[in-house]
């Protein structure tokens, strides 16, 4: 017994390293955004747009740009992606195409967000003509979620027991009924997690609105939903490459990267909190 | 009378909904192969796919891809020998070494780190990675595909993480009993039960992280240099795929062979990852049967 201890200790201390290396890197990369973030937040920076060539100010506009994209692409995206999983697991006959379509889906989801943001440029801004501007921008950022947001509410649909339906319906329940009082109620905590993620997912895109929505300078918030806006992301981006004071652009790059993580993780923490509550429900 | 009407109107609105958003995915999808396919006027696809290079402004445009796609190849190969040994050992870790309340929190983890926009994790990359790869090799520049393919093996690790990690959890626990009755230690489990049984679902994580390489941009973007030159190694500037159409996209003229030849470079990574997705969904099922 004593033997064969050596190789397993070996094996269990190199998957150690490993897993302590992925958690250095997470914390690590955590540790240098709040480190340097934090100097560059200040009250002002948070509620003031960008003056004298982007050297002073603050980033309000990219953040409200960001919050305007992100709603605009859900509004868009969760009744469609919704009512999409509930005809395809509750209404649609079981049959090929159902199964095609099912997987053409779910392999969407795996295009890469720049492909979307062509087809965003090809369809929304140069053949419905609308430009480079928050609604592009929305709508493009609202295909790219539906994939993800249509298979997750599907497997949470699927988890719901068949009885359940079944139960519902022999009581006299319609079908309609039997959707909305029993099967959406059981499904919600997954379907809410799914949704979380996508808007997540969101907030932080930055290919699908390079040529779609977004703009490195605009003067004032956006007026309508047919002008360019800044985005957080883009923001970011932008500040890095463009501009002609690297090093406060840098600073600055810094306090946007702070905010938006700070965003995005906020919006992740919540979707791992209402899936931990769905678990507790189903043990009890 | 009135309840059946409701239903009825409230079915059909559901299925136009639903079928609206399947009728708009595969619309887009042929606006793309219509403008994409709109270079092959130009160059046969051939040259397009083989041809050595890529100058889409000279006159006559070049427009060969080969040296984008060994840019997307060679960023993709480095971040996989990185991600791969590492994301199945922490996924080996979480799902057979942890302690359950470590493991709920590890999980937590590996999900924030998949929830970090790519374009801070370039930014990180630019400012930190970068000038240390230029440092450590005495390079001219840090911008290569090493910054690039260490950067990405850390964006592929999630996906690669929880896949495996739900391919050895659905391991039937029986394997894992059996194992353990005939003397087997934990390690030997492991390695010659719990491995084996799950490979073709850690197969699948493997091609969905590296799905997930092929298709990043921002990252790529801004750490790896954007050179359009068949690259010699590790160390050189490359330009993937995806980076060159988002940064060219922007000063192409809408409707030039260059804004065509984009859509097109388009069409080949939606090829690409649909090729990828469809392999990994076959490991999948294989598993499940």
């Amino acid at each position: 017994m004593r033997r064969s201890n050596l190789p397993q200790n070996l094996g269990f201390l190199l998957l150690w390293i490993c897993m302590i290396t992925t958690l250095f890197f997470l914390l690590a990369l955590l540790f240098f955004i709040v480190s340097k973030g934090i100097r560059i937040i200040s009250w002002e920076f948070l509620t003031q747009g960008p003056r004298q060539f982007m050297t002073q100010g603050g980033i309000a506009p990219a953040i409200v740009g960001t919050i305007y994209l992100t709603m605009g692409a859900i509004i868009f995206a969760l009744p469609l992606g919704l009512a999409c999983a509930i005809y395809l697991c509750e209404y649609s006959p079981k049959s090929f195409i159902v199964n095609l379509i099912r997987i053409g889906i779910n392999n969407l989801a795996g295009v890469p967000s720049v492909v979307f943001g062509l087809f965003g440029l090809a369809v929304f801004v140069k053949f419905f003509g609308f430009g480079v501007s928050i609604l592009s921008g929305a709508l493009t950022l609202g295909i790219l979620v539906l994939p993800g947001i249509i298979s997750s509410t599907q497997e949470a649909l699927l988890a719901v027991p068949q009885s359940l339906r079944e139960a519902s319906l022999a009581v006299g329940a319609t079908h309609w009924q039997t959707i909305k009082k029993i099967v959406l109620p059981s499904a919600l905590p997954g379907i809410l997690t799914g949704v979380i993620l996508s808007i997540g997912r969101v907030a932080g895109e930055t290919a699908p609105i390079l040529f779609t929505a977004a703009t490195f300078y605009k003067k004032g918030y956006p007026d309508s939903v047919f002008s360019e806006v800044m985005a957080l992301p883009y923001h970011i981006y932008a500040l890095m490459t463009e501009g002609t004071h690297p090093i406060r652009q840098t600073e600055i790059a810094y306090g946007s990267a702070l905010v938006l993580v700070f965003l995005v993780l906020v919006i992740s923490i919540l979707a791992i909190i209402v899936r931990q509550r769905q678990r507790i429900i189903y043990v009890h | 009378m009135f309840r059946k009407a409701k239903e009825f109107i409230i079915e059909k609105l559901i299925q136009v909904c639903g079928l609206a958003s399947i009728f708009f995915v595969v619309v887009i999808f042929l606006f793309l192969l219509k403008e994409g396919l709109a270079v092959f006027k130009i160059v046969t696809p051939l040259n397009f796919l083989f041809g050595k290079s890529w100058y889409p402004i000279s006159d006559p445009a070049q427009l060969g891809i080969l040296p984008l796609i060994c840019g997307s190849l060679l960023v993709t190969l480095g971040a996989a020998i990185i991600s791969i040994p590492i994301g199945v050992a922490c996924a080996i870790y979480i799902a057979e070494i942890a302690p359950s309340k470590t493991k709920e929190v590890l999980k937590a983890g590996v999900e924030l780190l998949a929830a970090i926009p790519s374009v801070v994790l370039g930014f990180i990359g630019m400012v930190t990675l970068v000038p240390w790869v230029k440092n450590i090799f005495h390079l001219p520049t840090g911008l290569t595909a090493l910054s690039g393919s260490i950067m990405l093996a850390f964006m592929a690790m999630p996906t690669i993480v929880s896949i495996a990690e739900d391919a050895l959890y659905s391991v039937p626990k029986s394997y894992k009993e059996g194992a353990f009755a005939l003397g087997a230690t934990h390690w030997q489990t492991i390695h010659r039960v719990m491995l084996p049984a799950a490979s073709s679902g850690i197969l699948a994580a493997v091609m969905l992280g590296i799905g997930r390489v092929i298709g990043e941009t921002m990252a790529v973007m801004m750490i790896t240099g954007n050179a359009a030159v068949i690259p010699h190694s590790l160390l050189q500037p490359v330009r993937t795929l995806t980076a060159t159409i988002a940064a060219e996209m922007g000063e192409a003229v809408v409707g030039s062979e260059h804004y065509f030849a984009l859509f097109a470079i388009g069409i080949v990574l939606f090829i690409i990852s649909f090729a990828i997705n469809v392999t990994a969904d076959l490991f999948l099922h294989r598993e499940n049967r």
